[in-house]
């Protein structure tokens, strides 16, 4: 099973890249851009068949690892 | 004062703060390797500043899941002291031994320059040896030294006195010029409740002798000494 695991940025934690990011796509003309937010995507192969365990199993990689609960929020896709 | 140095793989002031600690105690320190799941008896640990896995994922995230983490954890908890500078302040956040993180500098630039910081709580295990509001001279070297934290635990370490540490102006003003990264509260080091941890973004073993350029940073190092007295 592949796991897809999205980390990004909590509401009120500053992103400077993010704000670089918007910056320069200011500067290459394209307008409206409101905000960027920039985070991070992780792929994992699992040899787990079963998806409720695999879920669980990310879900503790995450807590313990991939993300940082102080700073980061985290959202798994199993398939 | 018995002292541990603990080295991560790119960890690149472990030599540093070797020496500084080696020359200040007058005892050699041990040196433990990330591997290392016991470390011996010792007054002090110390993390060094570094790029320890190559900051990969986060800096600091994979170091602090090394199997020598365990052991400095009941270090700590056992009221042991813990100091981690630059790369070791990140380490000790994501280990959960003090609370926040360091976020890339809002200038998304590596800063390497001497910082002025005022010593603003002299009561602690590491600062004792300096005067309350000292402005002391010592450098930062780093790229992710943003300090972060949610308003409660701002709040809690600004009333408690856990920021010893604070970048300010020559005149000791908190500006936000005088932040080299953005730091929330112009935070440059903190300690936990206990205090018996300290982590802090600029490097105090880089100055402890004259031909360093200064000696600013020995006070710190003092200040542990003093504490086992």
């Amino acid at each position: 099973m592949k796991a897809r695991i999205h980390i990004t940025l909590k509401d009120g934690v500053l992103d400077p890249q993010g704000k670089a990011i918007q910056h320069a796509l200011g500067t290459l003309g394209f307008s409206g851009v409101e905000g960027v937010r920039q985070g991070k995507y992780i792929e994992i192969d699992l040899t787990e068949t079963d998806k409720s365990n695999a879920a669980e199993t990310v879900e503790k990689m995450c807590k313990k690892l991939l993300s940082n609960m102080v700073i980061e929020n985290y959202s798994i896709t199993i398939d | 004062m018995k002292s541990a140095v603990v080295t991560f793989p790119a960890s690149n002031c472990n030599r540093d703060m070797f020496d500084a600690l080696e020359k200040i105690t007058g005892k050699t320190p041990y040196q433990i390797w990330h591997q290392d799941s016991e470390i011996p008896d010792v007054d002090l640990i110390a993390l060094p500043g570094g790029f320890s896995f190559g900051d990969y994922l986060r800096c600091g995230a994979m170091a602090a899941r090394s199997p020598a983490i365990k052991a400095i954890a009941l270090h700590a908890e056992r009221g042991g002291n813990v100091i981690g500078v630059c790369n070791g302040f990140q380490v000790l956040t994501e280990m959960g031994l003090l609370p926040g993180a360091l976020m890339r500098n809002s200038s998304l630039k590596f800063v390497c320059k001497t910082v002025h910081l005022q010593v603003e709580n002299t009561l602690t295990n590491f600062t004792n040896a300096y005067t309350k509001g000292q402005v002391i001279d010592i450098p930062v070297a780093h790229h992710d030294g943003n300090y972060f934290a949610d308003e409660d635990t701002l709040k809690m370490l600004e009333t408690n006195g856990q920021i010893p540490f604070r970048y300010v102006s020559k005149a000791g003003e908190a500006t936000a010029s005088a932040s080299p990264n953005g730091s929330q509260n112009n935070i440059a080091g903190i300690i936990n409740e206990r205090g018996n941890v300290l982590g802090m973004m600029p490097h105090p073993e880089r100055l402890i002798e004259d031909v360093q350029g200064g000696t600013d940073g020995r006070g710190f190092f003092e200040s542990i000494i003093n504490t086992l007295k």
